[in-house]
């Protein structure tokens, strides 16, 4: 049968999320809520030195004289920070332990997610650092990347084994003082991936972390610092699935990457929390600050796949520093049921001969919100700065929404700015038409978005493609077969 | 093959066709003609399966299985195909990639494997020669920013590609210049064989003398008030079409 408008929106609206499941590991949970001794517990549990723990404390005084923003063109219940635990490991994890002695059910969920770390030792030249609630649990393809002089690590152990690097790069791009979700953070944060790439390095695989929140009622609080030293090269993938739970789960990761002079960081995301359940009740409250700084004649680029999350506020940004350096962003937002995002990026030129792209492509189903908010800034001194925008919508159904709300600040005459922006819709005609050739409905629908799509994919390393365009079917279809 | 029962047909109400009786036998190729809002689209739509349409009475069948309740797909799947007057755009989607999901999902229905990559591409290279398309042509998105001639070309290319029993052809002639009709007729022609019939739907006479009909029905007022063979259409390019109608009103 041919599908109505009407029908359309139903069949949209059975997405369930496939990855909702949970799996029962023994705790290691620390009492909720929020203070001074709860943050210095934080830093004694993992061992750190007297300046990590100041470090920790002093942020947390600057979040509590912070308010959290309100500009966002998103509406939630603001989380009880006073009943969100801040700690918990998995007990049975030893980060000394091979993968062999893995507790099994912990490999079960793995492969439940489709990411199961022997696949991906053994199909593709992917080095894994995976973070089950806040604590790595293991760490492949340490060795290669030692040859090379390459620092692949958690960042607990990186307090640990390399405080000089920790110390002189953690809070450089995003300050304790930044924002209210990054306070925060600096003061609990429990884990994440440290990077490193010496002077000429060229990464010889695809880095790559996997994130997922486990511990029903515990937040996540992960710190992720990549520094690429002079002619350097990295690329870093980050995936993330959480599985289903009832109540909201607070997210507030950092994100610091470093491109010292002619370095390149490539920094991909698929990010696939729990966006809650189509009455729009539960899901991740995903509030991210990633930022990267270029020096002279580096280049970062950010791409990201965003379809979980009950509320995504993420805006992965480039402050381009040195001369000649490129800012670049790639990003498909998908929003379904109540789903709201409120993503983009900033591009703040600084240096001469500055350049940023921005590629946006958001796609809303059933009563989503979904936003790109972008700031282009040049600087006063950055001379023949360039920057080009564009923003697409794909809007499915009457019920949704999507919206962009583009800044440009340009204090230079010489700057160059262009923004374009398009609106469509999935229309009959086109479900039809694809029908008329033997291609199901959710199947055109499918191929609609991935076609939508295509710019950002392709930015996309290979393996992490085919992932992406994975989610992007399981977060717009019914869940039909 | 195609059978076609006292169809009744209407959309929000209108009714659209009055009581079509059609017979279409495999090897035939049937010319349906008839001025401005006769009806000639809404046929072929209601044959492909366009839910908007709304059957009120009488029966599809294609080698005596009834349609009505079957989807767009499914259709498809049974061997019926439709080049549209219209053809949407897909931004994004390569002609390529279209075409490899379109062959998939049929074979798919009919319980077998996908099609291998060099099979598909050979097929691709022996259809693409045979309709004079450049191969640039089909890495570019879905009939986007295609000239309306690239457009007709384009579902030929699909109809090539798909091999299905019944073709119809809807208004593949509008936008077309005299050239790219001719290429267009020629590849219509290569495909005819006995175990497919086609369908030509069409304004004008001029198609027909590349595409040559076995028969021709005239459309009026949602129903075939006249049929004959193709002398009928050189009689229609002469008289017009006024003729018909002061004769079905008799």
């Amino acid at each position: 049968m041919a599908y109505t408008e009407e029908e359309l929106k139903k069949e949209l609206e059975t997405k369930e999320y496939e990855y909702g499941f949970y799996t029962d590991i023994e705790s290691d949970t620390f009492p909720k809520g929020l203070n001074a001794d709860i943050v210095r517990a934080i830093s004694k549990k993992k061992n750190e030195p007297e300046w990590m723990t100041e470090w920790r404390l002093e942020a947390f005084r600057i979040w509590e004289e912070m308010e959290e923003p309100e500009w966002a063109n998103v509406r939630y219940e603001k989380p009880d920070f006073q009943a969100i635990s801040y700690y918990s490991a998995p007990k049975k994890a030893d980060p000394n332990k091979s993968l062999d002695d893995v507790d099994p059910e912990l490999l079960e969920m793995y492969k439940k997610l489709g990411i199961s770390v022997d696949e991906q030792k053994r199909l593709q030249n992917v080095a894994v650092d995976i973070v089950v609630d806040s604590v790595s649990v293991a760490t492949t393809f340490k060795k290669t990347l030692a040859e090379k002089g390459i620092i692949f690590m958690p960042i607990s152990e990186a307090i640990q084994e390399h405080p000089e690097l920790v110390k002189k790069y953690m809070g450089t791009v995003v300050p304790k003082t930044d924002n209210f979700y990054a306070a925060l953070n600096s003061a609990v944060f429990t884990d994440g991936s440290f990077c490193y790439i010496p002077k000429g390095v060229k990464c010889p695989m695809e880095l790559s972390t996997y994130f997922r929140i486990n511990e029903g009622g515990t937040g996540q609080f992960e710190r992720t610092l990549v520094i690429a030293d002079e002619s350097s090269y990295v690329s870093y993938l980050e995936g993330c699935t959480a599985p289903s739970r009832d109540e909201n789960q607070l997210h507030a990761a950092v994100v610091e990457l470093i491109a010292l002079d002619d370095a390149e960081i490539k920094y991909s995301t698929v990010q696939n929390w729990f966006p809650g359940n189509k009455e729009g009740e539960g899901g991740v409250y995903n509030f991210v600050t990633k930022r990267g700084i270029c020096e002279k004649n580096a280049k970062i680029s950010w791409t990201q796949v965003e379809t979980g999350s009950a509320v995504t506020w993420k805006y992965p940004s480039c402050i381009l520093k040195g001369n000649n350096s490129v800012g670049e962003f790639y990003s498909i937002a998908v929003t379904n049921n109540f789903q709201q995002a409120d993503t983009g990026t900033k591009m703040v030129h600084l240096g001469k001969n500055t350049k940023s792209t921005i590629i946006s492509k958001g796609i809303s189903a059933g009563q989503s919100q979904n936003s790109y908010r972008g700031l282009v800034q040049v600087n006063s001194r950055a001379e023949n700065a360039r920057n080009f925008s564009q923003c697409d919508s794909l809007l499915m159904g009457n019920r949704c929404g999507a919206h962009t709300f583009p800044y440009i600040e340009a204090k230079n005459k010489s700057a160059q700015i262009e923004h374009e922006a398009t609106t469509s819709k999935i229309g009959e005609d086109q479900i039809f038409y694809c029908n008329q050739r033997g291609i199901d409905t959710e199947k055109a629908i499918a191929l609609i978005v991935n076609g939508f799509s295509k710019e950002v994919l392709n930015k996309l390393p290979m393996e992490f493609a085919v992932e992406a365009q994975k989610l992007l079917e399981i977060s717009l279809e019914g869940s039909v077969g | 093959m195609l059978e076609i029962k006292d169809l009744h047909a209407s959309i929000e109400d209108k009714k659209i066709l009055k009581g079509i009786n059609l017979e279409v036998n495999a090897g035939e190729v049937h010319a349906i003609m008839g001025p401005n809002g006769s009806g000639k689209s809404t046929l072929a739509s209601v044959i492909a399966g366009k839910e908007e349409f709304e059957i009120k009475k009488g029966s599809i069948a294609l080698e005596g299985e009834d349609l009505e309740d079957l989807a767009p797909e499914e259709r498809a799947h049974k061997g019926i195909f439709l080049s549209f007057q219209y053809p949407v755009e897909i931004p994004g989607v390569s002609v390529t990639n279209f075409m490899k999901t379109a062959i998939n999902e049929s074979r798919k229905a009919r319980g077998l494997e996908d099609m291998p990559a060099n099979q598909m591409l050979k097929l691709i290279r022996e259809k693409s020669e045979m309709l004079e398309i450049d191969r640039k042509f089909l890495s570019r998105s879905l009939n986007e920013g295609f000239s309306g001639g690239e457009k007709k070309r384009n579902e030929i290319f699909q109809l090539a590609m798909l091999e299905p029993k019944l073709a119809i052809l809807d208004e593949t002639d509008s936008g077309l210049d005299i050239d790219a009709l001719r290429i267009v007729a020629d590849g219509v022609n290569k495909l005819r064989g006995k175990e497919n019939a086609i369908i030509v739907i069409t304004h004008y006479q001029r198609l027909l003398e590349y595409i040559v009909p076995d028969y021709v029905h005239v459309l009026h007022d949602g129903k075939i008030v006249k049929s004959g063979n193709k002398d009928l259409a050189l009689e229609l390019e002469e008289k017009g079409y006024d003729w018909i109608k002061q004769e079905a009103t008799v």
